[in-house]
C-alpha cells in the first residue's frame, strides 16, 4: 500500500477512475475466490462420503462433527502402538489428513488405556470414552452368508474366536442344516449392543474376501419408526397389557381337516 | 549457465560475497535453512528414531509430551466450523500466536514453513533462468482466500481448507506419507516458476495471511539502519520475497519515514541483510525507528 502512495503521480487521480479500479479489482478477486470456494465446497461435500471400509478411531465424534473438530495433527496415529491408524493422503477415499483404519488390513487392538483418545488435543476423539468396550467404531455384519464357511455347516468359527467380546458381540446360534438334513449350522450372529467395530473378525476371516465386514453404524443399522413400539416390551414394562378390558376375539382357526393333512393325520 | 554469462547481468549478492565473504553474504539464508531443517528434523526424529521431542505435525503437536502447540489458522477453522476444542489445542494455538506476535508473524513463513524452500527454489530458478514474464496477481488475494478459508467452515460446518492446504499436505506428507501430495507441491513450484513470481507465498497463501495478521505489530523487524549508504544496486529488491516492503523504509528518509520495515508482509527472512554489500540492513526492533533528519 505504502509504495503505491510513493509512486502515485503528485496530482490526485480523478475519483471516478480509482473507484472504477477498486470495483474492478474487487470484482476480480471476488470472482476468483468465489470459484475457488465453490470448487472447495463441492470437493468437501464429495469427501464427506468416504469409502465404507474406512473406520474412524475409538471415540470419534459423529462424522460431520469429527470433520469440524479434527485438525489432522496425527497425534493419535503416532500414539497408536499397533500402527493401526493412518492419516489419509490426498486423493484417498477419506477426507485428506484425517485418521482412519482399514479393519481388513490392521484392526483396532482395543488398548485398555485408549492412547489415541488420550492423545487427541481437540476432542475430535471424545475423552468421555473411558472404557474401550464402549467404543462404536462401526458394526460387524455377516455380509456374505453364502460364502461364510459356518453358514455352510463347517466349523470355521474364526470370527467368533477372535472377537474381544466373545459371546457378547458375536455368538454362535444353532440352526438346522437342511443341506445334510442331520447336522447343525453354527451361525455367527453379531449383537450391535456389544460390537465395538474393532474389526478383528473381518481381519481374521479366512476367506479371500471377508464374509464378515465392519461397516459404519449408519450403514449397518436399521431404525424403527419413532412412533413404533414392540408390543411385548411395552407389555413387560407396564406389567400387563396396555389395553385392559378390551375383549379378545376368539381365534378363528381353519377346519380340523387342514391340521390332519399337515400333521399326517394326527389332530 | 547461459543467463549467468550474459554481459551486464549480475547475480544479486555477488558483490556482497566479494566484499563481506561467503558467510556474511549468506548468513541469514543458511540459518533459515538450518531452522527449517531442524524443525522438520525434530518432528521426524519421532517416527524415524523413536525420539519424541516434537510429536504431531505443524497443525498441532506436543513438545516432549507436555507442552501443546497448535496452528491458530486451522484451530480457527475448527472453531468456526462449530466445534469447541479442548483446552490443549486452544493453549497450543495461544502459545504459537504469542510467539509469532512478538517475533514477526511471517517468521513462520520464512523460517519454519516447509513450502518456503520450494517457492524459494522456484524464485531462485526464475532469476537464474531470467524468466521475466509474470502474471500479476492481486496482493489482496490472500486476504480474500483467508476470508474464504474461515467462511467455508461457517457455511459447511466442517474444516474445508485443510483438504487442499499445501503447507499441511507437504509437512504431513513428509511425516505420515505423501501419496499424491507431490502433485500439489509440484503444482505450486511450477506456478511460481512459470506463471507468477512469488505467486503462492506472496499472493495467495491464506495461512501466510493469517500469520501476517498475527505479526502485524511484532517487535522484531528488519531495519534499513544505514540507508544513507545505499548505492541503488537493487540487489535487495531482487531477492526479497515481498519487495514492496523495502521501499518506504529504504527511501523514505526525505518523507520523514523511519528506517524500520514495518510492513507486516515482511517475512523477516533477512536475505536483504545478506545480499547488501553496503550493510544497509540489520535486524532490530520496531521501536528503533527514529527518522534522523
Amino acid at each position: 500500500m505504502a509504495d503505491k502512495r510513493n509512486t502515485a503521480p503528485p496530482e490526485r487521480e480523478p475519483v471516478g477512475k480509482s473507484r472504477r479500479q477498486f470495483i474492478q479489482d474487487t470484482g476480480h478477486a471476488l470472482c476468483g475466490v468465489g470459484l475457488v470456494g465453490v470448487g472447495l465446497g463441492l470437493y468437501g461435500e464429495q469427501s464427506l462420503a468416504h469409502a465404507p471400509d474406512v473406520l474412524r478411531p475409538p471415540g470419534a465424534l459423529p462424522e460431520r462433527d469429527f470433520l469440524a473438530a479434527c485438525v489432522r495433527c496425527g497425534l493419535c496415529v503416532e500414539d497408536c502402538p499397533y500402527d493401526t491408524l493412518k492419516l489419509a493422503r490426498i486423493f484417498e477415499p477419506v477426507t485428506t489428513g484425517t485418521p482412519y483404519f482399514n479393519a481388513r488390513k490392521v484392526p483396532c487392538e482395543m488398548c485398555e488405556d485408549i492412547p489415541c483418545v488420550a492423545a487427541c488435543p481437540t476432542g475430535a476423539l471424545d475423552k468421555s470414552l473411558e472404557d474401550v468396550d464402549e467404543s462404536r467404531m462401526g458394526l460387524a455384519v455377516l455380509i456374505d452368508r453364502e460364502n461364510c464357511l459356518n453358514m455352510q455347516g463347517l466349523r470355521c468359527d474364526v470370527c467368533y474366536r477372535v472377537c474381544p467380546l466373545i459371546d457378547k458381540a458375536i455368538t454362535l446360534d444353532m440352526l438346522r442344516n437342511t443341506r445334510t438334513g442331520f447336522h447343525a449350522i453354527f451361525e455367527p450372529v453379531v449383537h450391535s449392543d456389544a460390537c465395538t467395530g474393532c474389526g478383528k473378525c473381518e481381519h481374521a476371516c479366512v476367506l479371500e474376501e471377508a464374509a464378515i465386514k465392519v461397516l459404519p453404524r449408519s450403514l449397518a443399522k436399521g431404525e424403527l419408526g419413532k412412533h413404533y413400539r414392540w408390543g411385548w416390551v411395552e407389555k413387560e414394562e407396564a406389567g400387563g397389557s396396555l389395553l385392559q378390558g378390551i375383549g379378545d376375539a376368539p381365534d378363528r382357526l381353519p377346519a380340523d381337516s387342514i391340521f390332519k393333512d399337515l400333521n399326517g393325520g394326527k389332530p | 549457465m547461459a543467463a549467468k554469462s550474459l554481459p551486464g547481468l549480475r547475480r544479486p549478492g555477488s558483490e556482497a560475497k566479494e566484499v563481506k565473504g561467503f558467510w556474511q553474504a549468506n548468513r541469514w539464508l543458511i540459518l533459515r535453512r538450518l531452522s527449517q531443517v531442524i524443525v522438520l528434523g525434530l518432528f521426524l526424529l519421532g517416527p524415524l528414531a523413536g525420539i519424541w521431542i516434537l510429536k504431531g505435525n505443524l497443525s498441532a503437536s506436543m513438545v516432549l509430551d507436555t507442552v501443546p502447540l497448535a496452528d491458530p489458522f486451522i484451530v480457527m477453522q475448527s472453531v468456526l466450523a462449530g466445534h469447541f476444542p479442548e483446552l490443549s489445542v486452544l493453549l497450543g494455538a495461544g502459545i504459537i500466536t504469542v510467539f509469532y506476535a512478538v517475533l514477526g508473524g511471517r517468521v513462520f513463513c520464512s523460517w519454519v514453513c516447509p513450502v518456503n524452500p520450494v517457492t524459494d527454489l522456484a524464485g531462485a530458478l526464475r532469476r537464474w533462468l531470467d524468466i521475466k514474464k509474470s502474471s500479476r496477481l492481486n496482493k489482496s488475494m490472500r486476504w480474500w482466500l483467508l476470508a474464504l478459508a474461515w467462511l467455508l467452515p461457517l457455511i459447511t460446518g466442517y474444516v474445508v481448507w485443510e483438504l487442499v492446504n499445501p503447507v499441511s499436505i507437504l509437512h504431513r506428507g513428509i511425516l505420515f506419507g505423501m501419496g499424491w501430495g507431490w502433485i500439489v507441491i509440484l503444482g505450486i513450484f511450477l506456478f511460481d516458476l512459470f506463471v507468477s513470481r512469488r505467486g503462492w507465498c506472496g499472493h495467495l497463501c491464506p495461512m501466510g495471511a493469517c500469520f501476517t495478521l498475527i505479526g502485524s505489530a511484532s517487535t522484531v523487524r528488519v531495519s534499513a539502519a544505514n540507508r544513507e549508504n545505499c548505492n541503488d544496486c537493487m540487489d535487495c529488491f531482487a531477492v526479497c520475497p515481498e519487495p514492496q516492503v523495502i521501499k518506504p523504509a529504504l527511501k523514505g528518509q526525505s518523507n520523514g519515514i523511519g528506517p524500520v520495515i514495518l510492513a507486516a508482509d515482511c517475512t523477516n527472512c533477512g536475505r536483504c541483510i545478506d545480499v547488501c554489500a553496503q550493510d544497509v540492513f540489520k535486524f532490530g526492533t520496531r521501536f528503533a525507528n527514529k527518522a534522523e533528519k
